[in-house]
C-alpha cells in the first residue's frame, strides 16, 4: 500500500500516526484509571463505571451551556472548571453509591456486579429523563477543536495534546497519592489485609468510601475530558465499558503500573492495526490475542504479591 | 408505560369526548332508524372491516411502535412525534372513512425480540388495524414474520438498505438505490469526483450501501474508483488512524455511513484532524438535522448529506409541516428525514383506506400501489407496487446551524428498486 507516495508524505504519515497512537493510550489510561483503584484496589466490578463517565460529560455540557449564556467572556477557558466540577460531582455520587449500596456488599463482590450494573441501568435512565434520549452536543472553545501544524504535512490534533497533558496530570497525582502520600498507605494497606489494617487503627470505611470516590472522580474526568472526542448521551458510556474492563483485566488488576502498561500494548496494537487493516479486524485481532494471553496468563501481566 | 391509550393532544380530547358525546344524546334518545350523525358521514362498520380489526362505528385503532427506552431511543423519538402529529392532524380533518385514530403505544426498548413480541400483542390482542413502527433493520426484519403470519400492516420509516418487499409492509423512507445512487453522480458530475475512500459502521445497512455504492463507482460511472474501503465495530470511538490513511491517500470524496454515537466522535477527530469539509469533499447518507444536534454544527458544516427530505425544504407543504410539529413538540425540535418519512405513514394509510373505502388488510395492501400523497413535506410521493415509494433524491450542505442548505434535487421522482439488478 505504499506504493507510489514520497519519502516525506510516508514520513509525516507516520508521525501522525504514532502520535495518533499516545492519544490512544491516554484515552485508555485515564479511562482505565478510575477502575483500576475500584476493580483493583478494592475489588469493586463496578459495571456503572461508563455511567460514572457520562455523569463527567454532562456536567461539561451544563457548564458549557452556562457559560454560553452568563459568562461568554470567559467561555475559551470554561473547560477547566468543568474538569473540575466533573470530578466533584462524579466523586460525590460515587461516595454516595458505597456508603448506599457497595459498603454492603464488599463480602460479596461478586454481587457487586450485579448491584452495579443495575445502577448503571438506573443511572442511564435518570439521564434520559433529565436530558432527553437524544445525544447532546457539547459546544467546546473555538480554541481546542482543530489542529497545530507541525511542519506543512504534520498536523497534531490539539484535543489529542491535551488529552495526554491531562492523563499525565491525573497519572502523577494518583500515582503520589496512592504511593507517596499516608492516605495512600492506608489504602494498600486496607486492600492488601482488611482485618490487620482496622487492628492497627485504621478507619477501613472512611478509606473505602474516599477511595471508590476517588475512581469515580477520576471517572468524571475522563468523561469530561472524552466530550472532545466523542458523544454524549445516556448510554454513551456503554462504548467504553468493554475498553476499560479489557485494560484493567488485561494489565493484573491490582497493579497500576500493569493498567499503563496494559493500556500502552492495547493502544498501540490497535492504532497500528487499523492503519494496515480495517477498524473491525483491528478489534477482532487485538481481542482474540488478549484472551489468547490470559489464558496463559490469568493474572494479567503485572501481578502483586498479596496475601489472601 | 406501554399499554395506556393516549389521545393527542390529552387537553383537549376529553373535551372532545364530551362534545361527541353530548352530540350523540339527542340522535339516541330519538326514535330508532334515525341513524347518527358519526354513521351517517362514515360507511357502515361491517362494510369497511370483515376480518375483526378494532374498528367501530367512530373510531380506528392503530399502533405505534418504536424505542422509546434503550440505545435506539435517540434515534426513534423523532418518528414517534411525527406519527402522533400526523394522527392528531388526520383527526382534526375528520379521521379516516369518518372514524377517528386512536392509537395504543407500544416500547420496543431497543430490543429485537421485544419488538416481535409487542407487534403480536398489538396484532393478536389489540387488533390494530395498522402499526407504524420500528427503525433498524434488525427491528424490521424481527417483527416482519410476525406482521406476515397475524396478517397485519407495517409502515417502517427509515431509509434502508433494500433487498426486501413484504405485502404486509409500506416502506416509507428510501431503499438504498434511491439514496445513493443520484448523489454519486451528482457528487462526479459537480466536483469532478474520481476517487471515492467509503467508509461505515459494521452491519448490515452501511456494508449493503457500500456495496452498492462501490458497484456504481466502478461499473456504472466512467474513470472512477474506489481508493479505499473501511469498516469499525458499532459504537467505535477512535478514529485517528483511518483518519491518517485518508490523508495518505487523498480521496476526492470521503463516503461515509457511520451510525451513531460512533458518528460524533468521527466528525469531533476529522475536525481535529485539520480536515476542513469547505476543501475536503465529504458526502454521507447517514447524518440527518437530528444526528447534528450531537455532532455539533460546527463540526460537520461543510458536508455533503443524500437524503430525501431536509428540515429547510422550501415548498408550500413543508412551510406547514415545520411550525406544526414545532407547535406540538416545542421549538428547538428538529425534523431529519426518517422523522417526515415517519409522518408520512399515516396520511398513507388514510388515503389508502379511503381509496379501498376499507380498512381490512388485504384490501390495502392491495390498493396502495399508486396511492398519491400531494401533502408530503418532501413534496409529493407515490406508492410504488413494491410498496416502497416513488420519491426525489436531494442533496444538502450542512450550516453550522445544524440545518442543509438544500443545493441539488433530481428532476424526476427516482424509481424505488429494492432489488437492483446488477448491483449484488
Amino acid at each position: 500500500m505504499f506504493m507510489g507516495y514520497s519519502l516525506g508524505d510516508l514520513g509525516s504519515i507516520l508521525a501522525m500516526q504514532g502520535f495518533a497512537g499516545l492519544v490512544l493510550f491516554s484515552v485508555f489510561v485515564l479511562m482505565a484509571l478510575g477502575l483500576a483503584i475500584i476493580f483493583g484496589q478494592m475489588g469493586v466490578i463496578n459495571m456503572a463505571h461508563g455511567e460514572f463517565m457520562i455523569l463527567g460529560a454532562y456536567v461539561t455540557f451544563l457548564c458549557s451551556r452556562l457559560f454560553a449564556a452568563y459568562l461568554p467572556g470567559a467561555f475559551a477557558v470554561y473547560f477547566f472548571l468543568a474538569i473540575i466540577l466533573a470530578f466533584c460531582a462524579s466523586g460525590l455520587l460515587g461516595m454516595a453509591v458505597e456508603w448506599a449500596l457497595i459498603r454492603h456488599l464488599y463480602k460479596r463482590p461478586l454481587d457487586t456486579l450485579l448491584a452495579t450494573w443495575g445502577l448503571s441501568l438506573i443511572l442511564q435512565q435518570v439521564y434520559r429523563s433529565i436530558f432527553g434520549a437524544r445525544e447532546v452536543g457539547v459546544e467546546l472553545p473555538g480554541w481546542m477543536m482543530g489542529s497545530t501544524h507541525l511542519t506543512s504535512q504534520i498536523e497534531i490534533p490539539i484535543n489529542g495534546l491535551i488529552v495526554m497533558a491531562l492523563t499525565t496530570l491525573i497519572t502523577l497525582a494518583v500515582y503520589l497519592l496512592i504511593f507517596r502520600a499516608g492516605w495512600g498507605r492506608q489504602v494498600r494497606a486496607v486492600t492488601q489485609n482488611r482485618a490487620m489494617a482496622s487492628a492497627v487503627g485504621i478507619d477501613t470505611e472512611r478509606v473505602d468510601r474516599l477511595t471508590y470516590g476517588l475512581g469515580c472522580g477520576i471517572a468524571g474526568v475522563a468523561g469530561s475530558a472524552f466530550t472532545m472526542i466523542g458523544s454524549t448521551s445516556p448510554t454513551a458510556g456503554q462504548l467504553y465499558i468493554v475498553d476499560t474492563f479489557l485494560v484493567v483485566v488485561f494489565g493484573g488488576a491490582q497493579s497500576l503500573i500493569g493498567t499503563i502498561a496494559s493500556a500502552f500494548t492495547i493502544s498501540q496494537a490497535r492504532s497500528t492495526m487499523e492503519f494496515f487493516l480495517s477498524g473491525s479486524m483491528a478489534q477482532v485481532l487485538v481481542l482474540l490475542s488478549v484472551v489468547g494471553i490470559l489464558m496463559l496468563r490469568p493474572q494479567g501481566l503485572f501481578v502483586l504479591k498479596i496475601r489472601r | 408505560m406501554a399499554q395506556d391509550r393516549i389521545d393527542p393532544p390529552p387537553s383537549s380530547a376529553l373535551r372532545r369526548r364530551l362534545l361527541q358525546g353530548m352530540a350523540a344524546l339527542p340522535a339516541a334518545s330519538l326514535a330508532p332508524g334515525l341513524i347518527s350523525r358519526a354513521a351517517r358521514a362514515a360507511p357502515a362498520t361491517a362494510a369497511v372491516n370483515s376480518t375483526g380489526l378494532a374498528v367501530t362505528d367512530d373510531a380506528v385503532t392503530v399502533g405505534i411502535l418504536h424505542s422509546i427506552t434503550g440505545t435506539m431511543a435517540i434515534s426513534e423519538t423523532g418518528s414517534v412525534e411525527a406519527e402522533k402529529l400526523a394522527i392528531s392532524q388526520i383527526n382534526a380533518e375528520g379521521g379516516v372513512l369518518g372514524r377517528k385514530i386512536n392509537f395504543i403505544q407500544e416500547d420496543g426498548a431497543s430490543d429485537w425480540p421485544t419488538f416481535a413480541e409487542k407487534a403480536k400483542k398489538l396484532l393478536v390482542k389489540d387488533k390494530c388495524a395498522a402499526v407504524f413502527g420500528c427503525w433498524t433493520s434488525a427491528s424490521r426484519k424481527a417483527v416482519l414474520p410476525v406482521f406476515e403470519q397475524y396478517n397485519g400492516m407495517l409502515y417502517y420509516p427509515t431509509f434502508y438498505e433494500g433487498l426486501e418487499q413484504s405485502k404486509n409492509v409500506i416502506y416509507t423512507g428510501q431503499e438504498a438505490t434511491q439514496q445513493i445512487i443520484a448523489g454519486l453522480d451528482w457528487v462526479t458530475k459537480e466536483k469532478g469526483a474520481k476517487t471515492f475512500y467509503l467508509l461505515g459502521s459494521d452491519y448490515i445497512w452501511p456494508r449493503t450501501s457500500n456495496k452498492i455504492a462501490r458497484k456504481h463507482i466502478e461499473n456504472h460511472m466512467k474513470g472512477t474508483r474506489v481508493v479505499g474501503e473501511d469498516y469499525f465495530p458499532l459504537g467505535h470511538t477512535q478514529f485517528n488512524s483511518v483518519i491518517n490513511k485518508m490523508k495518505l491517500v487523498k480521496p476526492d470524496v470521503i463516503y461515509a455511513i457511520i451510525v451513531g454515537g460512533s458518528n460524533v466522535a468521527f466528525y469531533k477527530q476529522l475536525k481535529a484532524a485539520g480536515v476542513d469539509l469547505s476543501k475536503q469533499t465529504l458526502m454521507t447518507i447517514s447524518v440527518t438535522e437530528d444526528e447534528i444536534l450531537g455532532i455539533g454544527g460546527e463540526n460537520i458544516a461543510g458536508a455533503y448529506a443524500c437524503m430525501k427530505y431536509f428540515q429547510s425544504l422550501q415548498n408550500p407543504n413543508n412551510a406547514k409541516f415545520v411550525p406544526a410539529f414545532k407547535a406540538m413538540w416545542g421549538e428547538k425540535s428538529v425534523i431529519g428525514d426518517v422523522t417526515q418519512a415517519a409522518y408520512l405513514g399515516p396520511f398513507l394509510w388514510k388515503l389508502t383506506a379511503e381509496k379501498a373505502q376499507s380498512f381490512d388488510i388485504d384490501k390495502i395492501a392491495a390498493a396502495s400501489p399508486g396511492v398519491e400523497f400531494k401533502g408530503a413535506p418532501e413534496g409529493y410521493v407515490r406508492i410504488h407496487p413494491n410498496h416502497h415509494l416513488w420519491s426525489k433524491t436531494r442533496v444538502g450542505r450542512a450550516r453550522t446551524d445544524g440545518q442543509y442548505d438544500v443545493i441539488y434535487e433530481t428532476a424526476d421522482l427516482m424509481e424505488p428498486n429494492p432489488f437492483p439488478v446488477g448491483y449484488q
